[in-house]
């Protein structure tokens, strides 16, 4: 016996992270008399990749303080993304951020002042210091004030979006459940908006023991904006572009502060640079129109590939070589710690586990498992519609079809009707980290008031047919628990029980994640892959598909929530695989090689790769959109 | 083990259960000591701490990752948001201790002002680019500066390769 209960909605927010929160403050902003809701996995207070805490914020122009111009940083984000991001949505969240960082900093998050200027403390050129223990708290208390506590439903897992029965190509909410209590939650909204974070875990982790919840980003972003989206038809774009970070060895600890702001260098294991022995090769191959290895910044993913090819030639790993820029008892000493309490305490563990002295010796750095985000140094997600007066009308020469056009009305509204995205959700425009990602929570809400405005006089209908039989699919794999409960005994372990009629969340995502991790570019391949192999992760694929369908199992309420996160993990990873085997060059060397088109080929690939699944055959289609620089391109 | 409940101290009052973003704190069955919490799935947990920051009884630690911490080692935190102060003491496995304080917070919980009391937007700003405290008319110019513009063309044209 299901419980279900209807919600409707003016507006609902997917995900109550750092853009769910962005977008709760500016729908009741500009809609005071909408009703707008959230649906949040776990206690927004507490919630998405901030959940504990930041050191930094990462994206702040200073544009009051002439530090920066928007077009500066849209050059600096597209020579990181190796030329291919959507310039009008960078260009549109970077001219909306600093109001975003000076309301946090209004609310009481504790920014680094600077007296001199007036302004912050500089990390780095973009980057600003913060003392952000409680960033999330803080936000959240923003969000919850904007929408109404009675308007925050903590502890619901959104599994599907629900579509309109006159019109496939319009959402109209969304169903999920409580994960504490299993009440079936339907939400009717005019708008929906899709903040629902990245992806960890598609990928085998390096740790697999205890450990495994020890990723860099967190074990509960589960590619839900990704997966949702997916299933519902909505066109994605640069999901190839998943990436590695590289980071403190085990605990993945950050190391911004430690580069930007403390100066450290890193080296190989003999003390060398690690990126002079590898500039002429990378010249060569990775050059392209764009000249990136030669870029004031590097790129990211050349930095990470060079330091890769020191450790493939024997002379890792690499070293931060905090002895040189650590003093004890000193600021330096409290700021490298505080990098580490505010955002990965686990990496501080460690170190007192291993009496490690940053002051006296060098710590290892790798790079993590890939992930699946739209809001870091990487760009995947949902196809947007670009704002009024930065996105180009119409692009001649294009079909229509809105996946292949820039511009379709509403800022940050996806390929389908009344579907907004935001953070992780919304792709093409990377480098949002926690002020972007809010900005564009604000960005897609104020477009999604008006949105509804422009269609006040449009029904809001449901279908019983198709909620019901959502719900029966959503329920399942606990009926499948329920039958045969006491045929097979097997003893208690880490895993779960050994039954031939049931997969258990654990069991699938172990499968998904060597599946990925072998064959997509994982770091047991050192992120190499080729044609064959992603062609045979496709095929393994299929059956896990197949498997998820007939046998996932979950014994309570909880693990159907993980059931369903693995869903979301397993639609995404598809997408990611199709992606990498649609692009046949190698533009981001740092996060994947394809061994068989190793350079970087602009003639044929300065292009966006964009795609559309259809859940009802399965079937998927992918196609180049090319990348229109409105900010002149050498 | 990620983070461990210690029975003793624990008085079931679930603010760790309310607060883990990785749903892995659970009770037990309540029994003849009442119920009490406890981690469901180390496996799944990050680490984030906030299960030992938001109990009141200082009922919960976190003991390292087994697969690549050593033991001895610890990290205690206290958190308070009346002095809004995040207070931590680092125990290294060799008896060396560290401690830290930050600001977590610079208003008071609770304090922030929420839109619906910023003056109602003029509906026709919705179509303008202009977000909510970037503008006179929308509760002030936060941006300190007039919002960036950049001259787009309305149309371009395109050749695709491949």
């Amino acid at each position: 016996m299901v419980r279900v209960r209807y919600v409707d909605a003016d507006i609902l927010i997917i995900g109550g992270g750092m853009a769910g929160s962005g977008a709760a403050w500016e729908a009741r902003y500009w809609c005071r008399n909408c009703r707008v809701v959230i649906a949040e996995k776990a206690n927004i207070n507490r919630s998405g990749a901030v959940a504990m805490g930041l050191s930094a914020i990462n994206t702040y122009m200073g544009l009051k303080c002439k530090e920066n111009t928007v077009e500066d940083y849209v050059k600096y984000v597209r020579g990181d993304l190796m030329g291919i991001v959507r310039e009008d949505l960078v260009y549109d969240y970077a001219r909306h951020v600093d109001s975003t960082v000076h309301l946090f900093d209004e609310w009481g998050l504790p920014i680094w002042p600077n007296p001199q200027t007036g302004c912050y403390v500089r990390e780095g050129k973009w980057q600003i210091m913060i003392h952000g223990e409680s960033y999330k708290a803080i936000v959240a208390e923003a969000a919850r004030k904007a929408v109404g506590e009675e308007n925050v439903f903590n502890r619901v897992m959104v599994t599907h979006l629900l579509k309109s029965p006159s019109n496939p190509n319009r959402v109209v909410g969304a169903i999920g459940f409580n994960v504490n209590d299993g009440t079936v939650y339907v939400f009717r909204a005019k708008a929906t908006i899709v903040s629902a974070g990245g992806g960890s875990h598609v990928y085998r982790p390096r740790s697999q023991g205890e450990g495994l919840g020890r990723a860099w980003y967190p074990p509960w972003s589960s590619a839900s904006s990704y997966g949702l989206m997916i299933e519902a038809g909505a066109v994605m774009t640069m999901m190839e572009a998943r990436f590695v970070v590289p980071r403190f060895k085990d605990g993945y600890g950050p190391v911004g502060a430690y580069q930007l702001l403390l100066k450290t260098k890193i080296t190989n294991a003999y003390g060398q640079d690690f990126w002079k022995p590898h500039y002429e090769e990378i010249k060569k191959l990775y050059s392209g129109k764009g000249n990136y290895p030669d870029l004031p910044i590097t790129p990211t993913t050349l930095r990470v590939y060079a330091q890769r090819l020191e450790w493939m030639a024997g002379r890792g790993p690499s070293l931060m070589r905090t002895e040189e820029t650590v003093k004890k008892g000193t600021e330096s000493e409290a700021i490298a710690y505080e990098d580490f309490l505010d955002m990965t305490i686990s990496q501080v563990v460690i170190w007192a586990g291993q009496n490690h002295e940053p002051a006296e010796r060098p710590y290892e750095v790798i790079t993590t498992e890939p992930y699946v985000m739209g809001s870091h140094a990487t760009e995947c997600g949902a196809w947007a519609s670009g704002p009024d007066d930065l996105a180009p009308k119409k692009i001649e020469g294009l079909p229509d079809d809105r996946g292949y056009q820039y511009y379709w009305g509403y800022n940050r509204m996806t390929t389908l009707d009344g579907l907004f995205c935001a953070g992780d959700g919304c792709g093409a425009n990377p480098h949002k980290f926690s002020s972007g990602s809010f900005t564009e929570g604000r960005l897609a809400a104020k477009s999604a008031v008006l949105f509804i405005m422009d269609h006040s006089d449009e029904k809001i209908e449901v279908d019983k047919a198709q909620v019901d039989s959502i719900i029966t699919k959503l329920m399942e794999p606990l009926e499948r628990y329920e039958r045969g409960k006491y045929t097979v005994v097997t003893g208690p372990s880490y895993m779960h029980p050994i039954d031939p009629t049931k997969m258990y969340w654990k069991q699938g995502l172990f499968r998904l994640q060597k599946i990925m991790d072998e064959y997509a570019g994982g770091w047991s391949t050192m992120y190499v892959t080729n044609e064959w192999m992603l062609n045979r992760a496709l095929e393994l694929l299929q059956f896990l598909k197949e498997d998820f369908i007939n046998y996932a199992a979950a014994q309570d309420w909880h693990e159907l929530m993980r059931v369903w996160e693995l869903w979301h993990r397993i639609l995404t990873a598809e997408a990611v695989v199709r992606h990498m085997l649609f692009r046949k060059e190698t533009r981001w060397p740092g996060y994947y090689v394809r061994a068989d088109y190793p350079a970087l080929d602009d003639e044929n690939w300065h292009v966006f790769v964009n795609s559309r699944y259809d859940a009802k055959t399965g079937k998927w289609e992918l196609w180049k959109v090319p990348v229109i620089h409105i900010i002149p391109f050498p | 083990m990620p983070s461990y409940v210690i029975p003793a101290k624990c008085t079931g009052c679930g603010d760790c259960v309310n607060i883990c973003p990785s749903h892995i704190m659970r009770f037990t069955k309540s029994g003849l000591f009442g119920r009490k919490a406890y981690n469901a799935e180390p496996e799944m947990c990050w680490e984030c701490y906030n299960c030992v920051k938001h109990c009141p009884q200082g009922a919960v630690q976190i003991r390292g990752y087994q697969d690549f911490t050593p033991m001895g080692g610890a990290v205690e935190v206290y958190r308070d948001e009346k002095t809004n102060r995040v207070y931590w003491t680092i125990r290294y496995r060799n008896g060396t201790i560290k401690y830290f304080v930050f600001p977590i917070r610079t208003t008071p919980w609770g304090s922030i002002k929420p839109p619906t009391e910023y003056p109602e937007p003029p509906k026709e700003l919705l179509r303008t680019p202009y977000l909510s405290c970037e503008h006179e008319q929308l509760g002030g110019n936060k941006l300190g500066v007039e919002l960036p513009r950049y001259k787009v063309p309305e149309v371009v044209k395109v050749e695709v390769r491949g």
